[in-house]
């Protein structure tokens, strides 16, 4: 069958809207008698709370009500574990998530400590203000290392020591591997943290009407329904009672997926107890503190292998931070692990971390979530591995790729859906090929780089590969109806943020019941329309909620059929859908419309058949059995500036295979965001925290660069599809792809860039500065 | 309330008389007092360019001015740019990004139209790195930027079109 709307590059149904300024965000939701929400936060990184006077802030003008963790009774309560430690062998996991306000000590600056609520932002701002916490500091733990020591202050003193969990993984014996290898190359590398920075901060809004007893909660949030269900038993609601909405968001990239925050419980508390909405909309400055953030940890790792090239094992133990809580579990280091192998066969495997508390905004994933840093690790150890065997780095991949006919390929760990790391299906090497090939590897080695390089330029090239697990389950539903008018709507639970889960969602029903996708109606993120689910994360929109709409639509396509066939007195067989109708094939006389055969579905009168449902809807679920593997190769052409160490990049080459497309022009987007992003995070973004206050010293887009329209290149994206096994539509996530190995191609481009100087590229974020003290030190050490 | 001025502003073509707190911000006044809540606030300390409008002509940051400093002058937000949502209404310039999927979560995209409007009445035909230069400031975290410079020229060329054609301008 020739597709009509798969893999189109259709333009999206949600643009209008958004374009005209008509699209609603949290931020816009406006109702009559509305209050307003500021937080007083934590001051400090670290400290014992003595006081919390409240008094002046309760008599400011406009405030009508000011809570503190105490005011909160039996509602005050640790926010649940997301996700549970995984059943590994050798898993240590303390539990710590945070309370909605502060009790009796802050770990992290920016940890509310008081609700002021008023009749506006400002005036609440202006009570806040006026709130008094009197403090008794401690050292704040903010070194990896440091926090290990035996004198080391405790972020949690009842846990005995700053370790939040410790996990080993292991397959084969990596001993043995390294008692057989020829070369060992072993290095320490540190990954810094970041902020995903969406450029909507979060927001609720809460309203809790007396009358219907229903609670409405517009919530800028990546998983409505989860939310939904845990706001209902927290306030000893019916979950129908609740009804979570996540209208318009503007980027989420993981920490919108973060639950609960204690924003998200307190004003929906406060909309029913003073029975009036209540909106709280972060400022970018809480945003900075108030929202999670990820990507430190410092690794040792070691690879081993044989002289000519083969990869016996690998050895990597590092230290995560998790920042002052631990409520997301352990999906981030887990990933780590997982990620960390790659495409290659890596026959013996130890993979050891331990979880760290310290005094910083607590760590949840951000997009690519712990794969960036051990896709890092492996190609640079592999860069470093090459260079001294003097091999050609790309030729040193090649040669360790898993086969094309081993998948499904078992990696023998624990992934972070708990299920064993298995790559569905892949194929590497036309990757890394048309990944060369299109950067032009061959012809920039031989020609391009000597010329430039005579003319004094200092050009670098490099090429990485990954792989990355995306579309876990557990599960997604959908709802598909066609309307008595024709027009079909689509209803489903994950959220959207931007990634066109609108129209991608209407081609997968406009396939099926030949509708044109603009005629389709997709409503996401709203539990008084559909509530199962879970959310939008792990690149698995498309994947999970997308399958079962494909699904639920087969299942309409199916209805339509047999009650056509029956209408037009026609075979089922010799039904076609096209353009709204339903007609015999070769006879396009005899038709009748999608809307008359609805209509026809759902009668007032007569009977429906026994056994049959009314009207042309279908309801289906989709939960895979594993995650699916998209894969895909970074290159990178960059030139650094010898005096200032500025960095431009003059090409930048995605390779990736996320199976099926459903909307190339959407999967091309999001990966030049993700590359954007990934940019920012290898040269321009870095939280800098302050050592000994822990404080964070640019929490502002004025000290925080996020990449510009002038630093970030042209992406050119090639496509290959190899279908998911694991899906009827063959698709694999595409969210994270650009995201994640940015890092490693930066780095290795960069070395070759500067290859007269023999520097060694083992940390990310770099900026001017510091690739300058780099160079200096590799300078004036030799 | 203490000190409320009164202020007399136009924003996209109707007069507004309301009585303010001076320090209330114009980003601000327009979303909440107005309803015009397609100007978006992303950062609220001039930075990102979400909040951009047009001042007598000319794009501001609506974050860092205050309601007050608009008394007497002429704003034009978002919402000026068509008559509705319907595709045969969009401006030359919105069509350009609906085209190029110059939009992800869409959150920038008002102040990005808002920089390029005057922008593109100067520089009619603009080359790639006057694009990259006039939208600078305008921070965008999901489309890496490439496909609003391809907007742009779309667009460019759209109401080059227009212009052009027997209407004259829409
Ligand atoms: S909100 Fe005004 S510049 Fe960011
Ligand atoms: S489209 Fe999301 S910030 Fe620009």
């Amino acid at each position: 069958m020739t597709t009509r709307y798969l893999g189109k590059p259709i333009k999206r149904n949600e643009d209008p809207q958004l374009l005209t300024g008509q699209a609603q965000f949290v931020d816009d939701v406006d109702l009559p008698e509305m209050l307003h929400v500021a937080f007083k936060r934590s001051d400090y990184a670290h400290a014992r709370i003595v006081s919390v006077d409240v008094e002046a802030a309760k008599a400011m003008p406009g405030v009508i009500a000011v809570y503190v963790a105490e005011d909160l009774g039996d509602y005050w309560q640790p926010s649940p574990l997301l996700v549970p430690p995984p059943p590994a062998q050798h898993v240590v996991f303390n539990e710590r998530t945070a309370g909605q306000l502060a009790k009796d000590k802050v770990r992290l600056v920016g940890e509310p400590i008081a609700m002021v609520i008023a009749r506006s932002r400002y005036l609440a701002e202006d009570a806040a203000e006026t709130i008094f916490v009197q403090y008794e500091p401690l050292d704040p733990v903010m070194d990896l290392e440091a926090a290990l020591a035996e004198d080391s202050a405790l972020v949690h003193e009842g846990v005995g020591s700053n370790v939040a969990a410790h996990v080993i993984q292991e397959k084969g014996s990596y001993e043995t591997a390294r008692a057989e290898a020829d070369v060992v190359v072993s290095r320490r590398m540190l990954y810094d943290r970041g902020a995903s920075a969406p450029m909507e901060t979060r927001g609720v809004v809460a309203h809790y009407d007396a009358l219907s007893q229903e609670l409405v909660v517009w919530d800028s949030t990546q998983a409505p329904i989860p939310i939904r269900n845990g706001l209902a038993s927290m306030l000893g609601l019916s979950e129908r009672q609740v009804r979570v909405i996540a209208p318009f968001v503007g980027g989420g990239f993981g920490p919108k997926i973060m639950m609960f925050y204690p924003e998200e419980t307190l004003i929906p508390w406060a909309a029913i107890r003073l029975e009036r909405p209540v909106k709280w909309i972060e400022d970018r400055r809480e945003h900075f503190y108030a929202t999670t953030q990820e990507r430190s940890q410092l690794h040792d790792s070691e690879i081993a292998l044989t002289r000519d090239g083969k990869i016996l094992g690998m050895k990597d133990v590092f230290l995560h931070d998790t920042g002052a809580y631990i409520p997301y579990g352990l999906t981030v280091p887990l990933n780590t692990q997982c990620t960390l192998l790659g495409p290659y066969v890596v026959p013996h495997y130890y993979s050891e971390f331990r979880a760290i508390f310290t005094n910083k905004t607590i760590v949840t994933p951000y997009r690519g979530a712990g794969r960036q840093q051990g896709v890092f690790v492996m190609e640079r150890l592999l860069d470093l591995a090459a260079k001294e065997m003097e091999m050609d780095p790309l030729e040193l991949r090649r040669q360790n790729f898993i086969p094309p006919d081993q998948f499904p390929w078992n990696n023998e760990i624990i992934y972070q859906d708990f299920s064993e790391l298995t790559y569905d299906s892949g194929d590497y090497e036309p990757i890394l090929d048309k990944a060369m090939d299109m950067i032009g590897w061959e012809d920039f080695r031989e020609n391009e780089q000597p010329r430039l390089r005579a003319e004094g330029k200092h050009v670098g090239i490099g090429l990485v590969m990954y792989v990355e697990g995306t579309g876990i389950g557990p599960y997604e539903g959908a709802r598909v109806h066609v309307e008595s008018s024709g027009k079909v709507t689509v209803v489903t639970g994950v959220g959207t943020q931007g990634q066109g889960h609108y129209t991608s969602f209407a081609q997968v029903v406009a396939e099926a019941l030949g509708v044109p996708p603009e005629d389709i109606a997709v409503t996401t993120g709203d539990t008084g329309q559909f509530d199962w689910g879970t959310g939008t994360f792990a690149s698995r929109g498309a994947v999970v909620a997308g399958s079962a709409i494909h699904a639920a639509a087969e299942m309409v396509r199916e209805k339509a059929i047999q009650h056509a066939a029956e209408h037009l007195e026609a075979r089922e067989e010799d039904i076609e859908l096209a353009d709204g109708f339903a007609q015999v094939r070769g006879s396009p006389d005899a038709r009748v419309s999608l809307a008359e055969l609805a209509a026809n579905a759902n009668p007032l009168r007569g009977a429906v058949r026994p056994g049959t449902e009314p009207g042309l809807e279908a309801t289906a679920y989709f939960g895979p059995e594993m995650g699916a593997t998209a894969n895909g190769a970074h290159a990178i052409i960059l030139e650094v500036d010898p005096e200032t160490f500025d960095v431009k990049v003059h090409r930048y080459v995605v390779v990736h295979d996320c199976g099926t497309l459903i909307n190339p022009l959407i999967v091309a987007g999001q990966v030049h965001g993700g590359v954007a992003q990934g940019l920012g995070n290898a040269f321009y973004e870095q939280l800098v925290y302050d050592d000994a206050s822990g404080q964070l010293l640019n929490a502002s887009f004025m000290d925080y660069l996020l990449p510009t329209s002038e630093t970030v290149p042209r992406v050119e994206v090639g496509h290959e599809e190899t279908p998911s096994p694991l899906n009827p539509l063959g698709v694999k996530g595409a969210g994270e792809a650009g995201a994640i190995p940015v890092g490693p191609a930066f780095a290795q481009a960069i070395e070759d860039a500067l290859a007269d100087t023999d520097i060694e590229i083992l940390e990310i974020p770099l900026s001017p500065n510091r690739l300058f003290e780099i160079v200096r030190r590799a300078t004036t050490e030799t | 309330m203490e000190n409320l001025f009164t202020v007399t502003v136009t924003v996209n073509g109707r007069q507004y008389e309301r009585a303010i707190e001076p320090r209330l911000l114009l980003s601000d006044f327009l979303r909440h007092e107005l309803g015009l809540t397609g100007t978006h606030v992303g950062c609220e300390h001039g930075v990102c360019g979400a909040c951009t409008i047009l001042f007598d002509g000319q794009p501001v940051r609506s974050c860092i001015m205050l309601a007050v400093q608009a008394n007497g002058h002429e704003i034009q937000t978002v919402e000026n740019l068509a008559l509705d949502a319907k595709p045969e209404n969009l401006h030359p310039l919105q069509v350009g990004f609906w085209e190029a999927h110059g939009l992800q979560c869409g959150f920038c995209t008002p102040g990005f139209l808002m920089t390029l409007l005057p922008f593109l009445e100067e520089h009619p035909d603009p080359s790639e790195e006057e694009i990259r230069e006039a939208i600078s400031g305008n921070l965008c975290r999901c489309t890496g930027y490439q496909n609003i410079v391809d907007a742009v020229k779309l667009a460019a060329g759209k109401m080059q079109e227009t212009q052009a054609g027997p209407g004259g301008a829409a």
